[in-house]
Formats: C-alpha cells, sequence, structure tokens
C-alpha cells in the first residue's frame, strides 16, 4: 500500500495540466467562480474541446471510446479539472445512460448512441421520478403500452434536470401492471422532440431554472428503444443509480471549494483582521478540511482497494452521504463568511454602477447557492434513503 | 413570577392574527413582494390606523397603546408567520426604541408619526468593512456650522427603498474602531447628496446601498449625546435583535407546522412519510428547537431592562440559541419535503429563506457566542 505517484503518474500530471492550460476556453474562465448560471454552449464547448482530445469519457472501456486511464490516472484528472475550476460534465449522458447503454444494450443501440454522447451531440435527462414516487421509485406509474413495434407512453415524470436542454431522454415506464412493482418496470430512451411531450419549467429556491416536469400524452416510442428485457428495466435503473452515487461524492469539487471559502475569509474583515484569523471561523474550516480528508481516503479505497474491480456497490451510499453533507457545509459556511452581502438577491441587480457596488463579486450567488444546494442531500435517493441502503446492505438489519 | 400575557397583550396578538390572515395569505404576498415597489402600502396603512398596531410600544400620551418590548415581540412573531415584510422593526422597534430612550421634543415629534404610519424610518448602521461591530464606522458627520455633514458608504440597508427617514450611524470623532466618537442621526430620507441603490433581497424585501456625498443635515437630527452614541445603539439593537428572535419564532414554528401537515399528506412505499421514526425523531427535534426559541425570546425580552453586561449576555445567549434553531429548523423542513421544499411554489422555502437571513441578522451564532463568553464567562 502506498499513496505515492509513479514517475508515469507524475508526467501524466503534467501533461493534464499543460493541456488545461491551453486549451480551456478563457471565456469560460471565472464563470464557475462566480457561480454564474452555465448556459447549454458553455457545457458543450469544453465537452467538444476533451471529445476532441479524446478525454471525454475516462470511465468508459476503451472499446467504446474511454481513455484506458489507470484509476489513479482518473483520479488525477478529476482532481487537475477541479483545481483549474473547469466547469463539470453533464453527467446524464457520459455518466449515467452511456454505461448503462454499453452494458445492457444491443450492437444497434451501442453503435448510435454511444458516438453521440461522445460528440455532445446529443444532451440527455433522466426520467425517473414522478410527483407520486420519489423515494418509492419503483411505484412509478408512468405506463407504456405495446402497439406493433412501438409502445405508447403516457404519464408524467418530474424534477427533470435541465430537460429544457434535452434532446434525448432516458425513462423508466411500466410495462406490467400486475407483475411485482421492481419486475414490471422497463428503460426506454425517448426522443424528447416527440410529439406528446411537454416540458414546464419549475423554478427552484435561488430563481435557478435547473429542474422541470415532463409530460408524456400518447407518445410513440419504436421497442428498438428499450434497453435490455422488457419489464427488466429495473436492473439497469439500479446499475445506474450507483454510479450516480459515486459521482456525487465531489471530493476534487469540494477541495477546490475550500480554497474558495478560505480566499473570501482572507478577503473579508472581522475588526482589524481578516476572517479566516477568527478562531470560530477557522475551525470550521479545519473541520471541513478533515472531514473531506476522510471522504477522501474512504473514496480512495473503494477506487483502488481490494474491491476496485467490483464496481460501485452499497457502500457508495456512504461517499453521496458525506460527499453532500460536506458540499452543502461549504456553502453554508460561504453565506456565513459574506455576512451581510448575503442578502441582496443577484438578480434584482439594476444595470452594473462600478461606483456604487452592492458588496463585492464574491457574495452575489452565496445565498441562493446555499437554498439551492440543499438539494444534494435530497437527489440521486435521498440521504436518509441512503443511510437505509447502509443499514439494510451492509449492516444487514 | 407570572409568564401569562395580559388581556391587552392577547387582544394584540389576536386582532394582529385575524388581519394578517385575511390579508396576508402566501399568494397575496408573493404579488406584492414581486411588483416594482416591492410592497402594498396600504398594509402598512391599516396596520396603523385601523389597528392601531403601530402603536403597540409606545405610551399612550403619544397615543400609543402603552405596551414595551413584550407588545414588539407578539408583534414580529405574528410577522413571523406570515414572513410579513413590513417595516415595523426598523420603524418601530428600532426607531422608535431610540426616540423613547432620547424622549424629549425629538419622540413628541416623531412617535406619533410613527403611529399614525406616515413615517417609515430605515436603520443605516452596518459598513461593508464592519461584519456586526456597531463602533466599526468609516461614515463620518462633520460639525459644520450649526449642523453636520454625513459622508459614507452603509450597506444592505433594509426598509430603504420605501423609508421616509433614515436612522444612521456616523463618526463625530473617535478612529475606526472606537467606542466613543459615535453619534445616532434621524435624517430626511430624501436629503441632497443621498445615493441610493435599491435591490430585492433573498428573503424578499427591499433594501438599498446607500451613499452619503455630503450631506448637510441639521443639528437636530442629533439622538442623544454628541460621540456618546454607542450604548444608546446597543441598547436599541439588543432589543432589535430580541424582536428578531420572536420573529425568528414565528417563522419557525411555521416551517414545523408545515413540515407536520406534508409528512403526513406525503406518501411513500405506502404510507404517510410521518410513519418513519427518523423523520418523527427529526420532527420532535424541530419541536423542541421551536420551544427553545420561544423561552430564549421571552428570556432576552424579559432581561432587556437589565443593566448593559446582563442584557447584552442575556440578548447574546438568545440569540445565538435561535439562530441555530433556525438553522436547524429550516434545514430540516426543506430535507423533510423532499425536491418540493427547494421550489419556489411552496411556501415553505420562502419561510426557510427568512430564517436562513434572521441566523446572521444583528450577529451570527458565532458573534453572539463570542459576545456572551466576553461577559458571562469574565474572570
Ligand atoms: C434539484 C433536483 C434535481 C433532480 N433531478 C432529477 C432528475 O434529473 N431525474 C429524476 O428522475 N429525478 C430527479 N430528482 C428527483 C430526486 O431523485 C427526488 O427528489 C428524490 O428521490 C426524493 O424524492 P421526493 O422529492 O419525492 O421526496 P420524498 O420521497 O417524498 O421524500 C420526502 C422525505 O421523506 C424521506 N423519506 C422517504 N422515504 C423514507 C423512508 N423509507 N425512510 C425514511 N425517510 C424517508 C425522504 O428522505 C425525504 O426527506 C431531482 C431532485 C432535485 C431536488
Ligand atoms: C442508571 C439507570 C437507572 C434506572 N433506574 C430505574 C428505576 O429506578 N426503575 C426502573 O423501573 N427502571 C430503571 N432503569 C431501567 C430503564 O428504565 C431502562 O433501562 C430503560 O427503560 C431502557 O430499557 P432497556 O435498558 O431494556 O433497553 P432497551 O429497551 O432494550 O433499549 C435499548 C436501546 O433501544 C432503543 N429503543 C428501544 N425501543 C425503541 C423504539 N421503539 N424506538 C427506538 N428506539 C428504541 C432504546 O432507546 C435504547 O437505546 C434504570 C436504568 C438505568 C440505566
Amino acid at each position: 500500500m502506498d499513496m505515492e505517484f509513479s514517475p508515469e503518474d507524475l508526467a501524466f500530471q503534467q501533461e493534464v495540466r499543460d493541456f488545461i492550460a491551453e486549451n480551456y476556453p478563457a471565456e469560460l474562465r471565472g464563470k464557475q467562480d462566480e457561480g454564474e448560471e452555465l448556459s447549454k454552449e458553455d457545457f458543450l464547448v469544453w465537452h467538444k474541446i476533451l471529445h476532441k482530445k479524446g478525454w471525454i469519457a475516462p470511465a468508459w472501456p476503451v472499446e467504446y471510446g474511454g481513455t484506458g486511464w489507470t484509476p489513479t490516472q482518473r483520479f488525477i484528472w478529476s482532481e487537475e479539472t477541479a483545481r483549474a475550476d473547469c466547469i463539470r460534465l453533464m453527467p446524464f449522458g457520459l455518466a449515467m445512460v452511456g454505461p448503462v447503454i454499453y452494458t445492457f444494450g444491443t450492437p444497434e443501440q451501442k453503435a448510435h448512441f454511444l458516438p453521440r454522447i461522445l460528440s455532445g451531440e446529443d444532451w440527455w435527462c433522466q426520467g425517473y421520478s414522478e410527483p407520486g414516487s420519489g423515494s418509492d421509485l419503483a411505484s412509478l406509474r408512468t405506463a407504456a403500452v405495446p402497439d406493433g413495434d412501438d409502445y405508447i407512453v403516457n404519464g408524467q415524470k418530474t424534477w427533470t434536470t435541465l430537460a429544457q436542454h434535452a434532446d434525448w431522454g432516458f425513462f423508466l415506464v411500466r410495462t406490467d401492471k400486475d407483475a411485482k412493482q421492481q419486475e414490471g418496470i422497463s428503460f426506454l430512451l425517448i426522443d424528447m422532440k416527440s410529439p406528446g411531450i411537454t416540458v414546464r419549467p419549475i423554478i427552484t429556491l435561488g430563481g435557478e431554472h435547473e429542474v422541470n416536469e415532463v409530460w408524456l400524452e400518447d407518445v410513440r416510442v419504436p421497442q428498438s428503444q428499450r434497453v435490455y428485457e422488457e419489464n427488466k428495466g429495473w436492473t439497469c435503473a439500479k446499475f445506474l443509480l450507483a454510479h450516480e452515487r459515486t459521482g456525487i461524492a465531489g471530493v476534487a469539487a469540494s477541495k477546490r471549494g475550500i480554497e474558495k471559502v478560505k480566499a473570501i475569509a482572507r478577503t473579508e474583515l472581522d475588526g482589524d483582521k481578516p476572517l479566516l484569523a477568527n478562531a470560530f471561523f477557522k475551525r470550521k474550516v479545519a473541520d471541513l478540511e478533515v472531514d473531506l480528508a476522510a471522504l477522501e481516503f474512504t473514496e480512495l479505497r473503494s477506487l483502488a482497494g481490494p474491491n476496485a474491480n467490483r464496481g460501485p456497490g452499497p457502500e457508495s451510499s456512504l461517499l453521496k452521504i458525506k460527499g453532500s453533507e460536506i458540499q452543502q457545509r461549504l456553502t453554508e459556511l460561504t453565506l456565513e463568511a459574506v455576512g451581510h452581502y448575503g442578502a441582496p438577491y443577484f438578480r434584482g441587480f439594476g444595470e452594473g454602477d462600478n461606483e456604487h457596488p452592492i458588496g463585492p463579486d464574491y457574495a452575489h450567488r452565496a445565498a441562493p447557492t446555499y437554498f439551492n444546494t440543499r438539494k444534494t442531500t435530497i437527489y440521486g435517493g435521498s440521504n436518509e434513503i441512503q443511510r437505509n441502503i447502509i443499514a439494510k446492505m451492509v449492516l444487514g438489519l | 413570577m407570572d409568564f401569562t400575557y395580559t388581556e391587552t397583550q392577547d387582544m394584540i396578538r389576536d386582532t394582529l392574527a385575524r388581519f394578517l390572515g385575511d390579508t396576508y395569505d402566501f399568494e397575496t404576498r408573493q404579488k406584492f413582494i414581486n411588483s416594482d415597489s416591492g410592497r402594498d402600502p396600504a398594509i402598512w396603512t391599516a396596520l396603523a390606523q385601523e389597528l392601531g398596531m403601530l402603536g403597540a410600544p409606545f405610551a399612550e400620551e403619544h397615543g400609543g397603546l402603552g405596551g414595551g418590548a413584550l407588545e414588539n415581540a407578539i408583534v414580529m412573531e405574528e410577522l413571523g408567520k406570515v414572513i410579513g415584510i413590513e417595516p415595523y422593526l426598523p420603524t418601530v422597534v428600532i426607531a422608535g426604541g431610540a426616540l423613547k430612550a432620547v424622549g424629549g421634543a425629538q419622540a413628541d415629534a416623531f412617535i406619533p408619526e410613527i403611529i399614525a404610519g406616515n413615517a417609515i424610518i430605515a436603520f443605516a448602521y452596518a459598513e461593508p468593512q464592519g461584519r456586526y461591530d456597531l463602533a466599526n464606522l468609516r461614515t463620518t458627520a462633520k460639525k459644520d456650522g450649526a449642523g453636520y455633514v454625513l459622508n459614507g458608504h452603509k450597506g444592505v440597508v433594509y426598509a430603504a427603498p420605501w423609508a421616509t427617514h433614515l436612522l444612521v450611524t456616523a463618526r463625530t470623532g473617535g478612529n475606526q474602531r472606537d467606542r466613543d466618537g459615535v453619534s445616532l442621526f434621524l435624517i430626511d430620507a430624501n436629503l441632497p447628496g443621498i445615493v441610493r441603490r435599491d435591490y430585492p433581497t433573498v428573503d424578499g424585501n427591499r433594501a438599498s446601498e446607500i451613499y452619503f456625498e455630503n450631506v448637510a443635515i441639521p443639528a437636530d437630527a442629533l439622538l442623544g449625546g454628541e460621540g456618546a452614541g454607542l450604548p444608546l445603539i446597543e441598547q436599541v439593537v439588543d432589543e432589535a435583535t430580541v424582536a428578531v428572535c420572536a420573529e425568528a419564532t414565528g417563522v419557525m414554528q411555521k416551517l414545523h407546522e408545515g413540515t407536520l401537515e406534508y409528512t403526513q399528506q406525503r406518501k411513500q412505499f405506502g404510507v404517510p412519510i410521518a410513519k418513519f421514526q427518523v423523520l418523527q425523531h427529526r420532527m420532535v427535534d424541530m419541536f423542541m428547537e421551536v420551544e427553545q426559541a420561544r423561552s430564549m425570546t421571552i428570556m432576552g425580552t424579559l432581561k432587556l431592562g437589565l443593566p448593559a453586561n446582563e442584557r447584552m449576555a442575556a440578548v447574546s445567549a438568545a440569540k445565538a440559541k435561535v439562530a441555530r434553531g433556525a438553522n436547524f429548523v429550516g434545514q430540516n423542513a426543506i430535507q423533510t419535503h423532499g425536491g418540493i421544499g427547494i421550489t419556489q411554489e411552496l411556501a415553505i422555502g420562502h419561510y426557510f429563506k427568512r430564517s436562513t437571513m434572521i441566523e446572521s441578522q444583528f450577529g451570527s451564532a458565532d458573534h453572539h457566542m463570542d459576545r456572551y463568553e466576553r461577559i458571562a464567562l469574565a474572570d
């Protein structure tokens, strides 16, 4: 056991740093820093640069377009992109439906969809949750009824992240009403431009348009767009949920987040000293660093330990719980750091007036981000559900 | 010892609750906070003229109801229950409190105007560099003939866009963080040289950055002694701090009730989610925080009249406890609602936003624990 990078790893690290320095788009720089909301184009610019380089899907098997990197190289990659504050890539294609398709899809599905995910040509959204089926996902009611070579789909999905940008969605639908809940579900890929689909915005607490309701009314979907067997969609869903949970730990991004909080606390004054010199505040930052180290080494053990090849299991719930709590504490500390200037609502600012600024730039999104980040303990399976999973699957209760 | 309310106090609460129940439902509130002016002035007028509510803490000879801090707490708690944005805190509690404390001609002139609903007074005290330190001031008021000339920048002044007057803290002497040399002025909000940048706040209020650029103010704008204003300001801010604790109690009660109600309706896995013991215990913890917030508000309010050090320790104890309780109750109300909790559609999220801003209003939990320690644990 050791935690040193080999000379090859160090060379790789340098290569990554150089690549980012030379290729990360200037117009995106700082956008993440100020916590601006990013447009679809913002996401795609960086996506396409990485695709061109062949680095868009480090986690995928090489045969489907992966990089063939070792776990250490992938670790370096996520560290370096977070350190440089590169915008995050949308997970719905790359981290979710992509792996489902290469694991369970037909040769035709693989040939058609995987290259388009890699290139960024298709933007994907995740149609799982319904108004009546959140934590109890398996109770979902959106129904697909066979009709010749197609299904006719009816129902309503909700909380669908960035569906307003989506070209395609992967949906869980009920194909057998009489079977046991989990055994009557199928996994469908649906063109979001299909007639009968309506996407309606839901505005979240920080004022963002990030999630949507998706209504499906007599939507015709070719059966060739079902992944895996009919009524076996739950297998795909569970596989994907575990994948979703590891990504959620967000260690590298939280490291960067701590650096940002420290930078703010070095600027903000508390009496005649920087806020970071305040013992209470400093202790909270230190607490976060310690907890983040614990999360990081727990993740590293699962990535590079004896069970590394087994794929994410129920212990990924631990990463999700601790990772999401840390993300929330970071936003809370940021809000605390900016003091009075957490209150102004940035969407309400009039035209810029440099002579009469409304607080420092880093304060403008502190409160909305804090509000918005309450989501991390709710989505991807709430933290209560994750604890239930650990209790049942890990502790055997 | 008696912890019951008087008949008049019960009447104030009931009258106000009934009025707000009729006029201040969530949809109506959303409509006026999103309007250009961000408020419905008719409500303020009605509070003054129909209910006489703006006279709650003032003496009868000024036309008030003869109450004090407890009456303020009652009003603030009811406003908290509807996440009200009425500028009762700066106008009645803070400016009214300062005027009551100084008395004399200034009180005689202004208090009736407050009670009648004619004056809205914003409290311009915070500065970008000052955090929660009331004495950390760069704003200066320089003697100039009979009056003063005001220069400086006040940040995040709640209710300033609506204000007829401003209550301003400024230095008439001393260095930036000295206790001496601080003065308090009550001035017309529209004097030449006052530049305002107005904006909405995340909790549905309106506020401004205020820049004073060589503003000439008259000598009689000074409240209390020149350069000796800090004790008065501290006292008034302590009164405001417990009033905010009272508001928090109302907000937290609604967050808790809303959560109880929602979990009994919302079904997952075939049962109301209120059946899950982990959520039950959480709601019990929330309930205990609400009860303790109420207790600490009363404790702080009753101790406002004690000598400064005891008063400050009590108020800081109250605010620290309430801030942490508000944090816990707010976060868990959202968590227990699941996805629906983080949307703008439900009232619960808006209560959460207000409870969040209350946490740091007049000082965060850390700030108040620090002040508490300095006083209560001093050797
Ligand atoms: C910002 C955001 C983005 C999202 N994006 C997507 C997306 O792209 N696609 C998608 O399909 N879904 C998405 N979701 C939905 C998300 O997965 C659900 O919100 C989540 O599963 C919780 O479901 P719910 O909101 O219905 O809450 P509920 O299931 O109603 O839960 C309410 C509360 O009850 C608790 N609870 C429920 N059951 C139990 C139990 N058995 N024991 C103890 N406690 C319990 C929960 O933990 C929670 O605290 C998103 C949600 C959010 C907030
Ligand atoms: C110092 C001491 C003095 C005592 N004095 C007296 C006395 O004078 N007279 C007397 O009659 N008894 C006395 N007791 C006994 C005491 O009442 C019991 O210990 C107590 O009721 C718990 O019972 P138990 O120890 O069997 O634990 P259990 O009931 O077995 O509980 C074990 C754990 O499970 C938890 N638990 C149990 N049921 C639930 C549930 N439904 N939901 C969630 N969690 C649950 C408990 O909270 C506890 O953490 C005393 C105990 C102690 C430690």
